[in-house]
């Protein structure tokens, strides 16, 4: 049945050079736990885009109840929690996971240092790898703010002092997170929810996607 | 493999992976699944009757009553009206009609078109219902007016929901 639909649409379309250019290849010996098991080490690419992943789907999720508002944000969330049928299950899968993805992402950091992944040719893509770091910390930081509470509101207080530090524009660019220039309020709530929902996970993807082009364009790295 | 019935190392392979896939994804997704269609299964709170008028105000003539209920909307709450008309039919018994058009949901009036001062009139696609609340043939309405429950307790008219009759 399935191998039908697919065989009807194939012969139309011709489907499966698209799928074999992304998926068919060959996993080299040296990455292969199953070949040496310290190749786990390798793993930890994947498994920060299977954690990204989780964290996509479970924010998309969250935001059929979430509201920012400060009147409402806190008992939205409260009520997501308490009151909907697995909430807790999936506000901790989109706050544990928003760990979960540092501690992947710097695991693969510190594989791709150790092993020297990054030189001619992978400069590039290293340097991708670094700006996708800043827009996971990004993501932490914004999604911090949203359930508006006393911890998410003093450590946003904090966040913007320290953004307020920059020499020069450091005022401007204070007051360009947090929509005023004194208040962290409803303004503020409003910006770090559009930026986490919208602006970071669309550089995100945009450059998920450079990262793991250049990745088949250039191959694995050699081993050791 | 010479004997058909033989799964093969990449069949087998390839079932096991496909099945641990599987079930990995299910077990992520389950949860997130049932977090957003828990509104459909969600037990609605029947509301509570509300003292709304005494029953010596009532008259053959269809009345507006309006009152005013607690809502829990999700983590929002908030005070909203209810109206409903109420006479005593011919045979003495209170008959308690929401307003509620059955067409699309707009709100009826009694008596408001001049040609048919005698029955419940809706001004969005002049559906009209008898004064019984029943829908006259030929107009977009089809099904009656939905009865509001109601109750008389020492001489006072208490007003709940309107017992919606599959659909609306």
């Amino acid at each position: 049945m399935l191998q039908k639909i697919y065989d009807w649409v194939d012969e139309r379309v011709d489907i499966t050079p698209l799928w074999r250019d992304i998926a068919d290849h060959e996993v080299p010996e040296h990455v292969n736990p199953a070949h040496h098991f310290s190749a786990f080490v390798y793993c930890f690419g994947g498994l920060t885009f299977f954690v990204t992943v989780i964290q996509i789907l479970s924010g998309m999720f969250l935001t059929m109840y979430y509201v920012p508002d400060i009147e409402n944000a806190w008992n939205s969330v409260y009520y997501l929690q308490r009151e909907v049928a697995y909430g807790q299950i999936v506000r901790g899968m989109h706050h544990w996971g928003a760990s979960l993805v540092i501690v992947m992402l710097f695991l693969h950091t510190l594989r791709v240092f150790f092993q020297g992944a990054y030189k001619k040719p992978r400069e590039l893509n290293w340097v991708i790898g670094v700006l996708l770091f800043f827009v996971m910390l990004g993501l932490g930081f914004t999604g911090y703010l949203l359930p508006w509470d006393n911890k998410a509101y003093f450590a946003t207080q904090v966040g913007l002092e320290i953004a307020a530090a920059t020499p020069i524009i450091g005022d401007q660019i204070r007051t360009l997170l947090a929509g005023d220039p004194s208040i962290v309020g409803a303004q503020t709530l409003t910006r770090f929810f559009a930026i986490h929902v919208f602006f970071l996970p669309a550089a995100l993807f945009g450059l998920m996607a450079f990262h793991f082009v250049l990745i088949r364009k250039q191959g694995i790295s050699g081993p050791l | 493999m010479s004997d058909k019935k033989r799964v093969s190392r990449r069949q087998f392979l390839n079932y096991t992976l496909t099945g641990v896939g599987g079930f990995m994804a299910a077990g992520m997704l389950a949860p997130m699944v049932r977090f957003a269609i828990d509104p459909v299964l969600k037990p609605s709170g029947a509301g509570g009757l509300v003292s709304v008028a005494s029953v010596e105000e009532l008259t053959n003539e269809p009345q507006r009553f309006e009152w005013t209920v607690d809502q829990v909307d999700g983590w929002y709450e908030s005070e909203v009206q209810r109206t409903a008309w109420v006479y005593r039919n011919d045979n003495d018994e209170i008959v308690a009609l929401s307003p509620i058009c059955t067409h699309l949901g707009c709100t009826v009036d009694y008596g408001s078109n001049e040609e048919y001062p005698d029955q419940f009139y809706c001004p969005c696609h002049a559906g009209r219902y008898t004064k019984d609340g029943v829908n006259v043939p030929g107009t977009p309405p089809t099904a009656p007016l939905p009865p509001i429950e109601y109750e008389v307790r020492e001489g006072m008219l208490y007003l709940g929901e309107a017992q919606s009759e599959g659909g609306v």
